[in-house]
This record gives C-alpha cells, structure tokens and sequence, in this order.
C-alpha cells in the first residue's frame, strides 16, 4: 500500500475518533459513539498490518490474541463499583506500551545506523523519545498506585513524609539531566532507560501523598497522560492517527481535571502538591454534635417518605462501598409508584472518579432524566420535602458555605440543608475526607440514619411495603 | 512545510477539536468518557505493531510484544467495558 493511502486510512480513523467523542455527548448515541471509535481502531490497525516494514505476523497476532483475551476478561467480569480501578489499570497500561514504544525505536535507530524508515535522528525525535517515556513511565506507575489505593491494597488516604517536595525537585533534575544526554548521544538508548527508572519513582511519588477523595482529578489527570504518551510516540514516529488520538484523550483528560478541581474549588496544582491538613481552628466534633444529633429508624423514614410528594437523593462513596445502589433503585420505584417525585443529586466529586454515581445509578436501571447534577438541583432543594444523603459527608457540608476560614471553604456543595427534612444514613458521625465535623449532621431538620447504606436502604423499603400493603 | 511544523500543526489542530468536542460530554456520561478516551489512547497500539512487526532485532520484536499486549488489553478491555456501561445508560422501555 502506498503511503498515501495509508495516510488517508489514518485520517479516516481520525475522523472516526473525534465522531464517536462526539457521540458520547448524549445517552442516546453514546452506545454508538463509542462503537464508532472502535471502528476507527480496527481500521487503523489493519492499515498498519499492511505496512511493507512488517516481516512477521506471528508475534503480533500472539500479543493481540493474549491482551485481547485478558482485555475482555477484565471488562466482562470487572463490577460497576470497581470501574475506577479499572480505568486507572488500563490508563497505566496505555502509558507502559508507549515507553516501550519509543524505547524500541531508540533502538531500530541505533541498530540502522541513522535513519528508520524515514524517520532522522534529530533533536524531535530524542525530545519526543523522551517526552513518550517520561509521560508514559509516570502514567504507568502513578495508575499502579492509584489502582492500589482504589482496590484497597495499600492505604488509601494521603501519605506525607517529610521533604517530599525535595525529593521530586532533585528526580526532575536527574530526569532533565538524562534528557540532556539523550539529546547529545541520540543512538545510547542507556540514558532514555534511565530516565525511564527516575520517572517511575517519580509517577509513584506523585499519587502516593494524594489521598481518597482526591482520586477523581487523579484519575481524570492520568487519562490524560495516557493519552499525551501516545501523541508523543506519534511525533517519533511522523504519525498522524497516533498525534490525532493521543491528543483528543489529553484533551479530554485535562478538561476532565479542570472540571474535578472546579467542583472541590481547588487548584490543580494544591491537589498535586497541596498540604490538605486538617485545621486545628474550627470547632470539634463535640461541640458541634454535642446532644443535637438525632438518630432515626427505617420505620421513622418510611412514614416520612409516604407523606412526601417530592424526594431528593443524593449518593456519596458510601453508595458505591456498600453496593446500595439495587436497593436505591427499589426505594424509587416504590415512591415513584406511590406517586412521589423522585430526582437524585450527584455531585460532580462524588465517588472515586468523574461520573463514578451516574454509572451505578444506571446500572441499577435508574433513567438518567432523574440524575440531576448539582446546578440544576440546588435551586429546587427548597421544595423538596426529604432529601435521602447516603454514604456522603463533605459534599453536603454548609460549612463551605457559612465558614471562610474551614478548608473546604468555597467547594461547591450540594444545598441538602435547604429541604424540610434531611435524612442522613451513614455508619457513625465520623469525618468524611476533609477531617471536619458536618454541622448538617446536628441540624434542626436533619435525621440520623446510623447503620450500612445499603441494609437501612432496604429496612426503609420494606417498611414502606408493609405499611401500604 | 518541514516535518516538525507539520504534526506539531496537526497537534494542535487535534486539541482544538478535542476541547471543542469534549467540552459538550454531560457529567453523566465522565466515566464512560474516560474509559471510552482511554480506549482510543490505546492507538499506541499501532505503534507497537510496527516495532513488533519490523523485528530489526530480538530486543525491540520483544519489547513490541509486550507493548502490543498491554496496548490491546487497553483497547479491547477499554471499548468493551465502555460499551457495557452505556447500554446500561440507553432507556429500557
């Protein structure tokens, strides 16, 4: 096939990308947005089986065979409240094949003596070599740990030592340095692998100190490098589909992070570097709740729920944790059979990562109608009678509000406190992420549902079903 | 136009396009998008083929392989799992 063909192939697969991003702006042709991005894929890969340089097909069919093979595994098998682990497995694997990507052409090129194909050794391609492996080597490990922390492996809050900000600045030298010698011995691949090593520490370093709550721009920021590897290896190679591609998921990735950071008011470059202490100034615990908290039951809410013509529910990680999103699922039926409004509140933090809610809410069969993000919802929390908060806490609290000086001061937070009654389930009063007590939780109009998410959820449902039965 | 300023052009132009487009994506549909971009990121794909493919020497055809995996694994595994969470979004009537 002539390069000219192949570069219209490209193109063609291109295009196919940017309309299947485009379909996933509504529900109803994201299914075949997506498809069409598939299609897009397979078309560029058969093109590129074509390609004259390819002398054996054995290995490549055995490396597509077994990833294809553990690729579907993963996503038939993986469950709903596990996508963030997933995402952040896949995102690192993408960054882990454009190291060894750019580390195999620094080696084609030493072994040709000077040219690849067409492609010269010069300083674009030693900056792109190494512009692919360092995104890539950081993308890999940081996902590492994130997916770590996401499935419970290593400690999921934020780890700090002392003079971890020294530690980074010495390894961007030492990584800068090998950057340097790659760009003076362009055919030693020596400097590139240790780059490679330095930004491994580093990528491990970067999501080490970033704690829970703070995953979702975590994530968001990875998919974004994944993305931007590969665009980097398009420009060793003189590629266009992989330049195209790879910059659309860096797109996505970064508006992704901008919008996360919005949502908590924070900057990027806090939630990266930050110091998120928890303030010795604002008031403890004790005063807060001290004998204002009232606890409820199941059977409480359930006759409050039946007198009720409007509802709000809002979810929270502690959805996700406790899988209650079947039994939510079940409550809003009932109500909604009983001719009650039903809408759910989803901020855009909550979960482990962009959209976390909205993916179990769907998969639990709820319409996405009923899913109202925060600024639609908050101008009509004032005429909702019972607000149902499970498994949320900083998302909900008013101090953002009402305290300039707490250190959620300015999130956003969804208005729950404005409705005529706020039912809280929740395992205990402890603190959510920010590790600040939620004066919500001894509110006049606030009910305390203690016990798991998913249980009370159920407790409710069947004493709704008792009562009308 | 030299080759640099001609795919530092298309880079550009990509993430015009990719802001424009992804800007409109409902928060509903973040995690679908995320997982659904990092399948597409997994063009690298392409890249790896040719390293595996080329086998200039056992080094790079081996370091092609494993790149090849991993990059499949994050193609297949990104658009199927992508797709098995809008199904769940389309309306069950």
């Amino acid at each position: 096939m002539s390069p000219g063909l192949v570069n219209i192939a490209y193109l063609i697969a291109a295009s196919l990308f940017i309309f299947g991003l485009k379909g996933l702006t509504h529900p109803r042709t994201a299914v075949r947005g997506n498809r069409l991005g598939a299609l897009g894929m397979l078309l560029a890969i058969v093109i590129t089986l074509l390609d004259q340089s390819i002398v054996g097909y054995g290995i490549i069919l055995a490396g597509i065979v077994v990833g294809g093979g553990i690729g579907a595994v993963l996503a038939v098998r993986i469950k709903m409240t596990d996508m963030p682990q997933l995402v952040a497995l896949f995102n690192g694997f993408g960054g882990f094949a454009s190291v060894l990507v750019a580390g195999a052409a620094l080696l084609e090129v030493a072994v040709l003596k000077g040219t690849l194909g067409s492609i010269a050794i010069n300083a674009q391609f030693s900056i792109s070599t190494f512009a692919s492996g360092l995104i890539g080597a950081i993308t890999f490990w940081g996902s590492l740990v994130a997916f770590g922390k996401l499935q419970g492996l290593t400690n999921d809050g934020s780890v700090r030592y002392p003079g971890d900000q020294i530690v980074k600045v010495v390894l961007v030298i030492a990584i800068l340095i090998f950057g340097y010698m790659m760009v003076i011995y362009p055919d030693s691949s020596i400097p590139y692998w240790l780059m490679v090593i330095v930004a491994s520490v580093l990528g491990i370093l970067f999501v080490i100190p970033i704690g829970g709550a703070d995953m979702p721009v975590v994530v968001a920021l990875l998919n974004s490098f994944s993305g931007l590897a590969a665009a980097a290896a398009g420009f060793i190679l003189v590629n266009s589909v992989l330049i195209v591609a790879g910059t659309l998921v860096g797109a996505s990735g970064i508006i992704l992070t901008i919008v996360m950071c919005k949502a908590m008011n924070r900057s990027l470059v806090n939630v990266l570097f930050g110091t998120f202490t928890v303030t010795e100034g604002g008031p403890p615990a004790d005063e807060v709740y001290g004998g204002k908290v009232k606890s409820t039951s199941p059977e409480e809410v359930a006759m409050l729920l039946e007198g009720a013509k409007r509802v709000c529910i809002v979810p929270g990680y502690g959805m996700a944790v406790a899988q209650a999103q079947h039994a939510v699922r079940e409550l809003f039926d009932l109500l909604e059979g009983h001719g009650t409004t039903v809408e759910f509140g989803v901020h855009p933090v909550a979960g482990r990562m962009p959209g976390h809610m909205n993916v179990l809410l769907a998969e639990a069969d709820i319409p996405y109608e009923r899913l109202k993000d925060m600024d639609e919802i908050n101008p009509s929390f004032k005429q909702v009678d019972v607000t149902i908060v499970i498994g949320a806490n900083d998302v909900v609290n008013p101090v953002a509000r009402t305290d300039p000086d707490s250190p959620i001061a300015g999130m956003p937070i969804l208005d729950v406190d404005y409705s005529k009654i706020v039912v809280i389930i929740k395992r205990s009063l402890s603190p959510g992420f920010a590790g600040i007590p939620n004066p919500l939780f001894a509110a006049d109009n606030t009910l305390m549902l203690f016990g798991d998410g998913k249980k009370m959820v159920e407790g409710i449902v069947k004493s709704i079903k008792e009562e009308l039965g | 136009m030299d080759s640099f300023a001609m795919v530092f052009t298309i880079f550009v132009l990509a993430a015009f396009i990719g802001f424009e487009v992804i800007a409109k994506v409902p928060p509903t549909l973040h995690t679908p998008l995320m997982s659904g971009s990092n399948a597409i990121s997994g063009i690298i794909l392409i890249g790896a083929i040719l390293s595996a493919g080329a086998q200039y020497t056992w080094l790079t055809a081996g370091l092609g392989f494993i790149a090849i995996v991993l990059a499949t694994i994050n193609v297949v595994g990104g658009f199927m799992v992508t797709n098995r969470m809008l199904e769940m979004f389309k309306r069950k009537d």
